[in-house]
């Protein structure tokens, strides 16, 4: 199929982990709420690894590797 | 209701941003979808690890995330049976031995490949049993996901339509339905495929945060074990006899019950999942289809059995109320997971883990119509409706048939809500018809002589030997009617999955000893010419195409036992 599937789900996760790891930081005084999580502030920490795997999809997409031609 | 999770704004927008992509996906595709192969069987065109993640995450979708937990808090370790016992050989199996044919014969389906091999009988008993035990089962896991929204996501409705009463029930089987409607319609098998990838890396990442504050709460893998009974902590150790763990079931039941007959009646002749290996590009990277999901396979119990466990712990420390199913004292398992991340999640990972779940169910109910279609479609529309139409016409029927099964759906998921026993008598049916199906598959593959007589009969012998040794059994605690005991009981089990297991083994034996007995009986009817591709003594042995033996089937069959070996012995 011509499309890769690399690409939406690369843009995905970079999207989401990109709105965690603001919605982290912005929310990273607030102890009260992060209490929940035992002190962790899991927005942050989720939001970046999903960038960093969103950007290892791109990254490894049609988007930026050239396709071999046939 | 009491249980509804507070969203924030932030929860919302990563739900919706879910299902732009999800759309997005299936409109994305829609230019490709030119004929009937395409939409059908995605071109057999996609690569080993695309088809490999779908052929997991077809299986993960629907009750299978809330059931695992549900067990885990229930019998503990010996869940993981279902992973590495009840699915890895299964999947070594159809990768090493089953694939070549199923691939190479160019069946465009299991119930096709049925035809080629046996006759037409045999496949219209398997085309018709096979599709409309998806529709159904779509239904139900449309019910299960409209009851969990229901339960979660804090949005009232009270309508009023054209004099229709519209609930929030109604409209979250109704939207999801149209999500997956429309995606289906767009793209097909690959947009189901591609959706199930994305699902698959969704529920991961959804997971994996609320498992890791979950373990590290009540002290990590040692605070766990601390607050478990030894029998929720082994997975062999204690099925020396059926007294000494939660199932009630010993070593033989599980591994000729759940590792051989269930096993790989499910993993090897289901062409829900069979059809994520089909699609893919080459006979290679069908054969590495299964062996690629096994890998991920391996460790999602961590993911979904874990949870159950942390919760039972919980409750074992005082520490967490168990939910209880509504109306009664018992508990109600079912609902471990939404309360973790209830318990754990703040506003922002909530919302990824709400998602997660949703797209595990939306593709239970994707999976379920892609199978439906392509069964529907080639078994029954072409082959015994409309046959000789041109390829652009059975496109249009694809398409429309998407549409029929999705309303079937949609009503079988209102029909599952008013008569919950209706649903579990058709399951308990469609559990009678797949047993002894991999006995005629097992005898097919690799015993040329076997007739197509004797595998009809077989199937037929096998269904009737399931529904009686059903009917004269029952589980512990339970009341004659669907649980079993209808013919009389004459022996009771310590458990229902130790009667399921059992049930299993009888279907399969009779089945075997049918079409073996038949096939003596009866003449060949398929000559070696006719026959070749199709049995394992006639068609000439795969030369793997990879470059570099690491790259072989083979090999990676090998790491994948090896794993489930060595995991084994470490939770034994």
């Amino acid at each position: 199929m011509g499309l890769d599937i690399k690409i939406p789900i690369g843009l995905m996760f970079g999207i989401l982990g990109v709105i965690l790891t603001i919605h982290g930081i912005v929310t990273g005084g607030n102890t009260e709420m992060y209490e929940q999580s035992l002190g962790y502030n899991i927005n942050l920490w989720s939001g970046l690894f999903m960038i960093a795997f969103g950007g290892f999809m791109l990254l490894t997409s049609t988007l930026v590797r050239k396709r071999p031609k046939k | 209701m009491e249980n509804t999770f507070l969203l924030g704004t932030i929860d919302w927008v990563i739900i919706l941003i879910y299902f732009v992509f999800v759309l997005g996906i299936g409109w994305a595709l829609k230019k490709y979808m030119k004929d009937a192969t395409a939409f059908l069987e995605a071109g057999r065109s996609l690569p080993a690890w695309v088809t490999g993640l779908a052929f997991i995450s077809a299986n993960l979708g629907a009750l299978e995330v809330i059931g695992m937990a549900a067990s885990g808090a229930k019998y503990g370790m010996m869940t993981v049976h279902f992973y590495w016992i009840g699915a890895i050989p299964a999947m070594i199996f159809l990768a090493i031995f089953m694939m070549p044919f199923y691939y190479g014969s160019k069946a465009r389906s299991v119930p096709e490949y049925l035809k080629l091999r046996f006759d037409e009988k045999t496949r219209g008993f398997n085309a018709f049993a096979f599709a409309i035990m998806t529709v159904f089962s779509s239904g139900i896991s449309m019910y299960a996901l409209a009851l969990l929204a229901q339960v979660i996501l804090p949005l009232k409705i009270d309508w009023n339509i054209l004099g229709l009463s519209i609930g929030e029930f109604d409209f979250y089987l109704v939207i999801s339905a149209m999500i997956v409607l429309v995606y289906m319609v767009l793209g097909g098998l690959t947009s189901a495929i591609y959706n199930e990838v994305l699902q698959f890396f969704l529920i991961v990442i959804g997971f994996a945060p609320l498992v890791f504050i979950g373990l590290s709460d009540i002290g990590g893998w040692e605070g766990l074990k601390a607050n478990l009974s030894e029998n929720m902590l082994h997975t062999w150790k204690i099925t020396g006899s059926p007294e000494d763990n939660l199932v009630g079931v010993e070593w033989f039941g599980v591994l000729m019950g759940l590792g051989f007959v269930l096993s790989f009646g499910y993993w090897c002749t289901n062409f829900l999942v069979v059809q994520r290996a089909m699609a893919a590009g080459s006979m290679s990277a069908a054969r590495k289809t299964p062996l690629i999901g096994a890998l991920p396979k391996m460790v999602l119990p961590a993911l979904v059995i874990i949870p159950g466990m942390i919760a039972l712990a919980l409750s074992n420390m005082d520490l967490l109320d168990l939910p209880l199913k509504e109306g009664t004292m018992e508990t109600d398992y079912d609902k471990v997971i939404p309360v973790l991340l209830l318990r754990y999640m703040p506003v922002g990972v909530l919302g990824l883990g709400l998602t997660a779940l949703m797209a595990s169910f939306m593709s239970g109910m994707a999976g379920n119509v892609s199978a439906f279609n392509t069964v529907f479609t080639y078994d029954i529309y072409q082959s015994y409706i409309n046959p000789n139409q041109s390829d652009h016409h059975y496109l249009r029927v694809g398409r429309w048939t998407t549409v029929v099964g999705v309303l079937v759906s949609i009503m079988t998921a209102y029909v599952a809500r008013s008569f919950n026993n209706v649903m579990d008598f058709l399951q308990l049916i469609f559990a009678f018809v797949n047993a002894p199906l991999f006995a005629a598959f097992l005898l097919g593959m690799f015993w040329k002589r076997t007739t197509g007589h004797a595998a009809f009969w077989g199937l037929i012998g096998g269904t009737i030997a399931a529904a009686f040794s059903h009917g004269l059994s029952l589980p512990a605690g339970a009341s004659v009617g669907v649980k079993g005991g209808y013919f009389g009981v004459i022996h009771t089990y310590p458990s229902e999955m130790a009667q399921n297991w059992w049930t299993a083994i009888f279907a399969f034996s009779t089945a075997l000893v049918i079409t073996f007995v038949i096939t003596m009986l009866t003449k060949r009817t398929k000559t070696d010419q006719e026959l070749k591709g199709l049995v394992y003594s006639l068609t000439p042995r795969v030369q793997d195409d990879s470059r570099y033996w690491y790259q072989k089937p083979e090999f990676l069959a090998v790491i994948v036992a090896v794993i489930a070996i060595v995991l084994s012995i470490i939770y034994w």
